[in-house]
């Protein structure tokens, strides 16, 4: 077999995506991208720049500010036969939409037995680190994933990317498509034109180790990184990439061979996912634990501003004592 | 009960109110001069004063620019070229009457007695610089477009159903229009006779979406007419209009519980945010025209004519201030170095669960010998412990 050699470029998780719906847009005449400032701004962080000149106001629009307007015409765009691209300044802000996105997005295909569906988008920018406004920076992906019907999406690097939007803009239903800004342009990566899908519902092992699992997801999978480099041990990080679903195997299967968890989050403690995640482990790893799992997460008090932000967010340093500490306990 | 359907039957219809929004009010024009037949809705000593408010928020704003673009503070929405929308407004209302912003009314915090140096720490990322002093009457920046609005309403409730005379006095945007919480709270408002001023600065732009693009509606004014308020428009750069437009709406709203929508027409002469580049999406063309409409000019032109004002006293006034402003900052950083980053578990909730203390334990062993607060240099030692203590003393010798 021989694969078709594909032109690659060194791109930041912005470029990325913006590269992943200048190809998306082109290939499919119904998808079209709608927000605020996301036009002629090309968005405030410049995600969808160049989309409006290369496609123009019909399939590149600047909407009037209202999260709830935003999303629940996207419904009523995606129920319409059209392929939205929802964007949503920042996460904190899709809280004005949730009474779309849960009583009325999540439950359409339910509701008529598979007849309406919503296949849409939303994109929007979560989790902290770059010193932002109050209401910037937090990440509350567990809602969504608390909301049967969705599926919620978050990369961790350019190409990972790249190629979960390609694979959010043929999904049949509603992804809630997270991207953690502070890694925005943080990392460069090759970048393929016109590469795949990656595939939904699949972790992917970031580096592969013996001693102990790290789950992590978005930005929080270099800080394990970051992490596991000043430890004298085989660290295994386990990048999520899809929180619903979750890859229970990939989770599963990495424990049981390790018999060691830490789970990193941005998100406060109590109803993060590392709670569901330590329940797919008591399930089925229990026997494999061989040592007391622990998380690393934001702390259970509303995201603080800025000046006490790197004092809320999970850290290397932090990281790695969580790590030492599990590999302490025999 | 009758007494149920008669107090619903008297807030039916209102015969005063009009269905038709009246021209734009104007006293000062942008050449500094009146227009005919107008006059100021104050003394000269009060204009004086006003002028001083705009100048003092100007001098702040470029100030924090600067500090901003240094790297020390963190990004904000600069007033620049609303200050007679916002020194007007807030200088028509009583101390007593509630304030409630949005994210960019430094200028008006300013006027209700805000230190620069609170002004400061927020900007800095620290929760202490939203505390107001006891019992006032101003709330803390609300960055969630149009959010604020509802509470302005609860607020006015609030005081109607204990006798208090005040009303409410609230700040959004001309995007902020588009969102429905501000229009489900001028509903409630209006519903309800909670006595609030919605005061809607129309500065042109919601970062890069223009007042055109944001609505098809012609006037911002006119969306107040379907709720059963008030709905009116005022050259939002005329201290004198935007002052007395906005001292009647208030009066209205005491005596008899109707409120107002005063669209304020102006424009955001500077950055949305820091984090923003107008360049991208605005001419410089539109730039200056609305230079030579500026609020902070016009009232000095009118003021200096009258021979009120002088170029000693600008030049005086600008010295007292920067030196105020340098004084604050230094308290800022000073508060910043020994700022403690436990104060996030103090205040989430009122009584703190064994887990959370645990969380708060975990927190103060992790942060033992490090630096966690932004902008900070000295490495945290932990609190109360002898043994630190005893280190820290041996230091300092
Ligand atoms: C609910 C919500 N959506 C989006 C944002 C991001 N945002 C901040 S300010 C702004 C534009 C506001 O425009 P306008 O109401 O005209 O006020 P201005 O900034 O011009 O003072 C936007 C979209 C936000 N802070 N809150
Ligand atoms: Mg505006």
């Amino acid at each position: 077999m021989t694969a078709t050699a594909t032109e690659t470029r060194r791109l930041t998780m912005v470029e990325a995506l913006n590269q992943a719906l200048h190809e998306e847009m082109a290939a499919n005449p119904r998808v079209l991208v709608m927000g605020e400032d996301v036009g002629v701004d090309g968005g405030v962080f410049r995600v969808t720049k160049g989309l409006l000149d290369a496609f123009g106001p019909q399939r590149v629009v600047d909407t009037p500010l209202s999260e709830a307007g935003i999303l629940g015409t996207a419904i009523g765009l995606a129920l319409g036969g059209m392929r939205p691209v929802a964007e949503i300044q920042f996460s904190g802000f899709l809280n004005f939409a949730f009474e779309q996105i849960q009583p009325h997005c999540s439950r359409f295909r339910q509701r008529t037995c598979g007849r309406l569906t919503v296949p849409m988008v939303v994109r929007s920018p979560s989790g902290g680190g770059i010193r932002a406004l109050e209401h910037h920076s937090e990440s509350e992906e567990a809602m969504y994933v608390h909301t049967p019907g969705l599926v919620v999406l978050m990369p961790s690097g350019p190409l990972t990317a790249y190629g979960l939007l390609k694979a959010a803009l043929r999904a049949p239903d509603t992804v809630m498509f997270f991207e953690p800004k502070s890694i925005y342009r943080a990392i460069k990566e090759d970048v393929p034109a016109d590469g795949a899908p990656l595939e939904i519902g699949k972790a992917r092992i970031d580096r592969e180790g013996s001693d102990v699992t790290v789950v992590a997801w978005g930005a929080m999978v270099r800080r394990a990184r970051e992490a596991a480099d000043t430890l004298d041990a085989s660290v295994e990080i386990l990048d999520l990439l899809s929180l619903a679903p979750l890859d229970h195997e990939a989770i599963v299967a990495s424990v049981q061979k390790t018999g060691r968890l830490v789970v990193v989050h941005e998100a406060p403690r109590t109803g993060g996912l590392a709670g569901e995640i330590y329940a797919r482990v008591c399930e089925d790893a229990f026997y494999h634990l061989r040592a007391r799992p622990e998380r690393v997460t934001g702390w259970d008090v509303p995201f603080p501003l800025l000046g006490r932000e790197m004092a809320y967010l999970p850290d290397k340093e932090r990281i790695a004592a969580a790590i030492a500490r599990v590999l302490a306990d025999r | 009960m009758s007494t149920s359907s008669d107090t619903h039957a008297a807030r039916a219809c209102d015969p005063g109110l009009s269905f038709e929004v009246p021209p734009c009010v104007r006293i000062l024009r942008a050449d500094g001069t009146l227009e005919p037949g107008a006059e100021p809705p104050f003394d000269d000593a009060r204009a004086v004063e006003l002028y001083r408010h705009m100048l003092r928020a100007r001098i702040f704003d470029a100030r924090l620019l600067k500090l901003q673009r240094q790297g020390r503070v963190g990004t904000f929405a600069p007033g620049f070229g609303q200050e007679a929308a916002q020194i007007g407004s807030i200088s028509a209302v009583e101390k007593h009457d509630w304030f409630v912003p949005s994210f960019r009314e430094i200028p008006a915090a300013l006027y209700r007695g805000a230190p620069f140096r609170s002004v400061i720490l927020y900007c800095m990322g620290f929760e202490e610089g939203s505390v107001a002093p006891p019992g006032a009457r101003d709330l803390p920046v609300s960055i969630p477009v149009g959010g604020q609005s509802a509470h302005a309403v609860g607020l006015a409730w609030a005081m109607r159903l204990q006798g208090d005379p005040g009303i409410a006095l609230v700040y959004f945007g001309d995007g902020a229009t588009s969102e429905g919480i501000v229009h489900e709270s001028m509903n409630f408002a209006g519903a309800l006779r909670a006595p609030v001023v919605f005061f809607c600065q129309n500065n042109q732009w919601a970062i890069s979406t223009p007042r055109r693009v944001q609505t098809a509606s012609e006037t911002i004014a006119q969306k107040a007419i379907a709720h059963g308020l008030r709905g009116v428009q005022v050259d939002g750069n005329d201290l004198f209009a935007v002052h007395a437009v906005v001292r009647e709406a208030a009066s209205i709203a005491r005596e008899t519980g109707m409120s107002t929508l005063v669209e304020a027409i102006t424009f955001r002469r500077g950055v949305h945010t820091t984090a923003d580049d107008p360049r991208v999406y605005r001419t410089e063309d539109e730039e200056r025209a609305w230079e030579r409409r500026d609020p902070v000019d016009r009232v000095r032109t009118w003021l200096t004519a009258r021979g009120l004002w002088s170029d000693a006293d600008e030049a005086a006034y600008t010295e007292a201030v920067e030196a105020e402003i340098a004084a604050d900052l230094r308290d800022a950083e000073a508060f910043r170095e020994e700022a403690d980053p436990m104060v996030m578990f103090d205040h989430a909730i009122a009584t703190p669960d064994p887990y959370l203390a645990r969380q708060r334990a975990e927190a103060e062993e992790a942060f033992d010998g490090r630096v966690v607060i932004a902008g900070a240099t000295k490495p945290r030692t932990r609190k109360g412990s002898d043994a630190v203590v005893g280190e820290l003393e041996i230091a300092e010798d």
